[in-house]
């Protein structure tokens, strides 16, 4: 059944060729010169220069502070999106309004003005030094300079998903005598699932390879708090194209398989949806 | 509908508050002190320099071409990935993505490879007298690039929740495509389509990394806002380059401030019908 | 209602869609218009001349200043307008891309490796560093410390910096071209010190980072991580960068000059291929020449670079230490040698953060 209805819509051959068109020219011919590049190395100077303990520590720390960044991101981002669309209060359009900005600032300008923030004579890293926790120049600092970049994506893709949600199903579930709880666990969470797995993969690829803000707030030393992106373009630097492209391949089959993952839960999920929720 | 205690409502709306004061309003407040720091003059002197409107205008103009682009790819894309069933479907969604998560130096970077004089094809580009990486085209596409997932993202999940039932309905009553999609599918993807547009358009505007490595930095020529905010900041103007920055900021603002007139109008618009 | 608001999103929908067509083929026509631009450019027929200038990050006002002096020069001798347009990053970056396409006619880089770099692409003829006077360096400046106010850690010299509990901020100097120049200079620093003794000066230079509290990418970052932020005792800084902040913030900052630092060259050089592309090798050369001209010597004096005239460099002894002893990138054997040494991968920079 589900096999016929790539016949039944119209328009199959059209957008499979623009987005095929667009696609190639945009994302895939050039990044196939980036394989072409790392190709004229041979596989275990490739593997010697990805493996290189810099370069292995500097993949941890680019991993581990994206990894709790975009987990930050994933609950703050359906806290705001449920706030933003479940809620009437005041100054809700202009917190709505607020969420793109940390993409329009660029990124340096948010590493700066978050180093002059939490570091230990900032505003808010006076308050935390009075503790003796560190912000900037230590790996909490990345995290904080990812979790601004990364705002964006979980709340705006979730938001849309609980907008278009039917109330019908939670009301269903209600007057069935489940609870608030249990509502939102059991009927909207799946729902907005798929969304806060895309929203989240996005994040965290976004933030594996960020570099703007990172290099103001991180202190950048080696083993400690040197991101990956640094460590390419210290290669670069050095008109080392192939380490760098090397090592740059690493971190691109990173975010592929992270999205590839994405895209599954996504997909299946929706299948679930469209079995399940509709005819149920 | 809302069953849950006061308590929880105002518990998130406060935990949201605060998450989007520290983490955002801060830093925002942070950029407007420094840029005012020595007074109104200094910053009107440098929001008028010409070196930053030139900037501006480049930075528009790559704004608008990657918009338009995205838009049009977007639509396609999350059409063909939530209508039909195909083999690869899942690969094809992730390349979508892909350039999302790829650090923007090598976004950068490959752009190079393709275009610079490594490229094989540098001959003939030259040839035929050609410019792309460091100058204007480069700029936009890397714009492009960077941007290049956000709108068919924000369709995507839409499309997925709404199902292809409607549109299935209306191909077998015998609508032609585009019918279908302005009758049917359109109304639905609307909000989810404007927060893509204004998510394209305002991390073009802010994209530094990938065009930093493709714009050369050619004062008044392949300069734009973010990148002229990194020289002033680099030529140790501190004030100014936090000026520069407030303009991008303030363009934000009104990208946003336009979403929000637009969805408020759509609503009431729609209220009224019902 | 509904109706007009769907029409209304439905225009603006195939609007945008107009718009994309449209700027597709706008921007094939900006590469036609930068191509004919290109053409008149190369034939100075038109009576103006347009040179581009690749340089690095603080030379932005000494070429600005420089570049109306010149101006009004080629005006008096030749007739004709002259236009500079200036590109300014990091050293090694633009290099970079000069060496990947970047048009430019002369390069005024950071130091002697980064021109080499541009040579290797093809771009820049054998022999280079003789073309002009003084190894084609015709400013140079030196390595100094800035120090808070009053110098609290009292740091007089290199083995001062190198003290426990004294928090050093320098630049990394596998990302930063100027980094390289601290690096080498509290190498020099240690190597007369120890007479050579390679095992010392080697333990030298990992106390040194060791204290290091920030290692930034580049100098103007660690500039702000000194002063913006606060962090750290001493800034390992260029002369002339040091002397900027001291102009921003007179009452909070000095300069230290250590007995021992290195003879920065920034060097400059005419990128062949493109000069001889465009046409525009006489103006190119002259552009490069009139640097070492009084004139040209003293905006780099104003600008706290060292001006490599002797006697001009003398109107600026209250300005500069003038005593400090400088040794040169020769005594590393050059910059090829030192590159592959010291800050290649698996260099004696990496040794040092390597053996914790």
């Amino acid at each position: 059944m589900k096999r016929s209805n790539k016949r039944i819509i119209p328009g199959f051959g059209l957008s499979m060729g623009v987005t095929l068109a667009i696609l190639g020219v945009i994302v895939l011919i050039p990044l196939a010169s980036l394989v072409i590049f790392t190709a004229q190395m041979s596989l275990s100077d490739i593997i010697k220069t990805i493996t290189r303990d810099r370069v292995l520590a500097s993949f941890e720390v680019s991993f581990l502070t994206a990894l709790i960044a975009s987990l930050i991101n994933a609950v703050m981002g359906v806290v705001l999106a449920w706030v933003l669309v479940r809620y009437d209060f005041p100054f809700k359009r202009l917190l709505d309004g607020m969420i793109e900005l940390p993409f329009a600032l660029p990124t340096a300008v948010a590493g700066i003005a978050l180093t002059s923030l939490t570091a230990d004579t900032g505003i808010i890293g006076s308050i935390f030094a009075r503790f003796g926790i560190k912000i900037a120049y230590t790996r909490i600092g990345i995290t904080v300079a990812l979790v601004f970049i990364g705002i964006p994506f979980v709340v705006r893709a979730v938001q849309p998903v609980l907008e278009k949600l039917d109330p019908s199903l939670e009301e269903a579930a209600a007057t069935m005598g489940a609870s608030r709880r249990r509502t939102f666990w059991k009927v909207i969470f799946p729902e907005i699932m798929p969304a806060v797995f895309t929203g989240f993969g996005l994040a965290f690829g976004r933030c594996l390879g960020e570099y703007g803000s990172v290099v103001f707030i991180a202190g950048n030393q080696p083993f400690e708090t040197e991101i990956t992106p640094l460590i390419i373009m210290s290669e670069l630097q050095e008109y080392d194209y192939a380490s760098a492209t090397a090592i740059a391949l690493v971190m691109l089959a990173a975010s592929f398989i992270i999205l590839f993952l994405v895209n599954l839960i996504q997909i299946r999920n929706a299948k679930i949806l469209r079995g399940g929720g509709k005819s149920a | 509908m809302r069953k849950e205690s006061k308590a929880v409502k105002w518990l998130l709306i406060g935990i949201s508050f605060f998450f989007i004061f520290v983490m955002l309003v801060l830093p925002l407040i942070t950029v407007i002190t420094e840029a005012l720091k020595q007074g109104f003059a200094v910053y009107a002197e440098a929001i008028t320099d010409k070196y930053t409107v030139k900037a501006m205008l480049l930075t528009v103009e790559a704004t608008l071409a990657a918009t338009a682009l995205n838009t049009v790819f977007g639509l396609f894309a999350a059409w063909l990935i939530t209508k039909f069933h195909f083999k690869g479907k899942k690969l094809l969604g992730s390349l979508i993505d892909l350039p999302v998560t790829v650090s923007p130096i090598i976004a950068g970077l490959i752009f190079v490879l393709t275009f610079g004089r490594q490229s094989p094809i540098y001959p003939l580009l030259e040839e035929l007298d050609i410019k792309i990486v460091f100058a204007v085209p480069g700029i936009i596409l890397a714009t492009i690039f960077v941007t290049f997932p956000f709108i068919s993202r924000e369709l995507i999940p839409v499309l997925e929740a709404e199902g292809t039932d409607e549109e299935e309905a209306a191909a077998l009553m015998g609508a032609d495509g585009f019918t279908i999609f302005r009758k049917i599918t359109f109304p639905h993807i609307k909000w989810a389509f404007l927060y893509g547009v204004v998510l394209c358009a305002a991390r073009a505007m802010g994209e530094f990394g990938a065009v930093s490595v493709l714009s050369g930095h050619l004062r008044g020529k392949t300069n734009t806002l973010p990148l002229h905010v990194e020289i002033l900041f680099n030529e140790f103007k501190y004030v100014p380059a936090f000026a520069v920055s407030s303009i991008l900021v303030m363009m934000a603002i009104i990208i946003l401030v336009i979403r929000s007139v637009v969805e408020y109008i759509g609503k009431r618009e729609s209220e009224n019908v019902h | 209602m509904k109706k007009n608001f769907k029409s209304y999103i439905y225009r603006s929908l195939i609007a945008v869609s107009a718009a994309a067509v449209g700027l597709t083929s706008f921007a094939g026509c900006s590469k036609a218009e930068t191509s004919s631009d290109g053409a008149s450019e190369g034939s100075a027929s038109g009576g103006t001349v347009t040179l581009t200038n690749v340089s690095y990050d603080p030379t932005r006002e000494l070429y600005e200043a420089y570049n109306k002096v010149f101006a009004e020069h080629w005006k008096e001798t030749t007739g004709q307008d002259i236009e500079i347009t200036q590109s300014h990053g990091g050293s090694g970056k633009q290099a970079l891309e000069v060496a990947n396409g970047l048009e430019a006619d002369v390069v005024t880089l950071a130091l002697e490796y980064d021109v080499n770099a541009v040579r290797d692409a093809g771009l820049i003829e054998d022999g280079w560093v003789s073309e002009f006077a003084n190894d084609s360096a015709p400013y140079t400046s030196t390595i100094v410390f800035l120090v808070r106010k009053g110098n609290p850690k009292n740091i007089q010299d290199w083995d001062d910096v190198v003290k426990e509990g004294v928090g050093v901020i320098t630049p990394n100097p596998k990302t930063s071209g100027g980094a390289r120049w601290n690096y080498l200079a509290a190498w020099a620093y240690a190597d007369k010190l120890y007479n050579g003794d390679e095992a010392q000066v080697k333990d030298f230079i990992k106390k040194l980072y060791q204290n290091v509290l920030v290692l930034d990418s580049g100098a103007r970052g660690a500039t702000t991580t000194f002063v913006e932020n606060g962090q750290g005792d001493v800034l390992l800084a260029w002369e002339n960068e040091a002397y900027l902040s001291i102009k921003d913030y007179p009452d909070d900052y000095e300069i230290i000059t250590p007995s021992v630092s290195i003879l920065a060259q920034p060097s400059v050089a005419i990128v062949d291929k493109v000069v001889d592309k465009r046409g525009t090798r006489e103006a190119a050369t002259e552009y490069l020449n009139y640097l070492y001209s009084d004139e040209a010597q003293r905006i780099a004096g104003d600008n706290y670079y060292r001006p490599s005239n002797e006697a001009i460099l003398n109107e600026y002894a209250d300005v500069f230490d003038l005593d400090v002893n400088l040794v040169t990138i020769a005594q590393f054997g050059g910059w090829d040698e030192a590159q592959t040494k010291h800050f290649a991968d698996g260099g004696v920079f990496d040794e040092i953060y390597e053996e914790k």
